[in-house]
């Protein structure tokens, strides 16, 4: 039966320990990958920009010896003309083994999902989730930090519609004494969904305040997000919230001197410049991650053995 | 008030006060050509008032639909004027096509094609969630037909 990573709880935590194990290997051992998706295709169908989480799709396969094809803008392709998302996804399914959807409609992967019989990854699908940047901040942290339980890890920015936070929420979870930090102005707050569902079977697994520099000091990783311009319907809102906190040296004073400071990416100004040479700063290394997590996971998905 | 009885057909009994006019269009009891009786805001010990539904005949009941809107209804089949058959609906594990999904964010927002599709994620709670965006669906008391 073929298996798609729509939602990270689509993996079990077995199979993300074993993703990482993987991942970890090619970083050591690229050659040994470089021929393991021979032959194969991996179709990137992105409905709305992206630079990096298509671009390391596509090297992603390329360093695994396979090919792509796409597109990168839905007026470019028969969406334009009207075409349903089921539709794309058969007839692409003609040409790829395997699909990465993003989609600014919630459930859109869902829907491709349901109408192929190859794999298809969600790289995205609006405010809702985003599997494999969740892969890649769980390597990141697994890789700076040694371990993925017994951390505190602060959210910070916007917690309503940043689909990272939710899914590395979702992911986080279910590792042994996980404690969130959840930081953010009112309006940002973390969906009813993802309290209910996942947080609070737990309660005393997490806090909230609207303060960054008093949960600084027990953060041993501060996960930023930026206030995401398309996800309002009002742009006042947007112009009122965007700027509610930066990160500069003077906020990291009290912080540990361990603390990986991590970011999906893009940033527009929510991490000052200057921390960019704070040996702390690791959302670049995250990106560069997150190409070989997505090795790892279309190795997986395409039933190649690592 | 009286309403004769039913002598081959079907009691819906104790339904949320109010609610009896959408499940008579969404069972499609208008289109039956037996008789239906509607019985609105009738006393009852248990709920304060309650809607009654009368059909006198025996019809298929979307048992899904009648658990969605309140578990405690309760369906009595009646033969030769005796009553054979109470059934209690449960929560279904999906309903499908009974409400719409309101996110302006989901796919079903764009595709009109596509079955609007609930999926009950806590029995206990009675929450139901769009299996596309994951957007909780209105409380059934406060249900509405689409």
């Amino acid at each position: 039966m073929k298996k798609d990573l729509l939602d990270i709880r689509d993996l079990t935590p077995e199979e993300v320990d074993e993703l990482i194990l993987t991942a970890k290997d090619i970083i050591a051992h690229p050659d040994a990958y470089a021929e393991k998706c021979n032959r194969k295709k991996i179709a990137t169908l992105f409905y709305e920009p992206s630079t990096r989480t298509r671009l390391s799709f596509e090297s992603a396969m390329l360093e695994l010896g396979g090919q792509v094809i796409g597109f990168s803008d839905a007026n470019s392709s028969s969406v334009s003309k009207g075409e349903s998302v089921a539709d794309t996804a058969r007839t692409i399914e003609c040409f790829a083994d395997i699909i990465a959807m993003r989609h600014p409609k919630e459930g859109a992967p869902y829907v491709a999902a349901s109408n192929v019989s190859i794999p298809v990854i969600n790289a995205g699908d609006g405010g809702h989730n985003h599997p494999t940047q969740t892969l890649a901040d769980l390597l990141t942290i697994s890789r700076e930090k040694g371990h993925l339980d017994y951390l505190t890890v602060g959210l910070c920015g916007d917690l309503k519609f940043g689909r990272t936070v939710h899914s590395l929420i979702a992911a986080m979870s279910r590792y042994e004494d996980v404690h969130f930090v959840l930081i953010s102005p009112e309006e940002l707050k973390i969906p009813e969904h993802v309290k209910t569902e996942i947080l609070e079977k737990n309660p005393d697994s997490y806090q909230e305040t609207a303060s960054l520099e008093e949960a600084m000091p027990e953060l041993d990783i501060l996960y930023m997000t930026r206030v995401q311009k398309e996800r309002f319907f009002n742009e006042a809102d947007y112009i009122r919230l965007k700027d509610t906190y930066i990160l500069t040296e003077e906020k990291l004073k009290n912080a540990k001197a361990d603390m990986a400071i991590l970011h999906p990416l893009p940033r527009v100004n929510e991490i000052a410049t200057e921390i960019d040479k704070d040996p702390r700063a690791k959302y670049f290394e995250q990106v560069r991650n997150g190409k070989y997590i997505r090795m790892a996971l279309i190795m997986k998905l395409l039933g190649v053995d690592a | 008030m009286i309403i004769g009885s039913i002598v081959n057909g079907l009691v819906i009994d104790h339904i949320p006060a109010g609610k009896a006019m959408a499940l008579y269009h969404y069972m499609g009891l208008d289109e039956l050509t037996s008789e239906v009786a509607i019985i609105k805001n009738a006393t009852s010990r248990k709920m304060g008032k309650k809607d009654i539904i009368k059909v006198n005949e025996v019809i298929d009941v979307d048992y899904d639909i009648l658990g969605y809107i309140d578990s405690n209804i309760t369906v009595n089949i009646i033969k030769d004027g005796v009553r054979t058959e109470k059934m209690h609906p449960t929560l279904p594990e999906t309903i499908t096509n009974v409400i719409r999904c309101k996110n302006p964010r989901c796919i079903t927002s764009v595709e009109q094609d596509l079955p609007h599709v609930f999926k009950l994620t806590d029995r206990d709670k009675g929450i139901y969630r769009c299996i596309y965006c994951e957007s909780r669906a209105k409380e059934p008391q406060s249900f509405k037909i689409k």
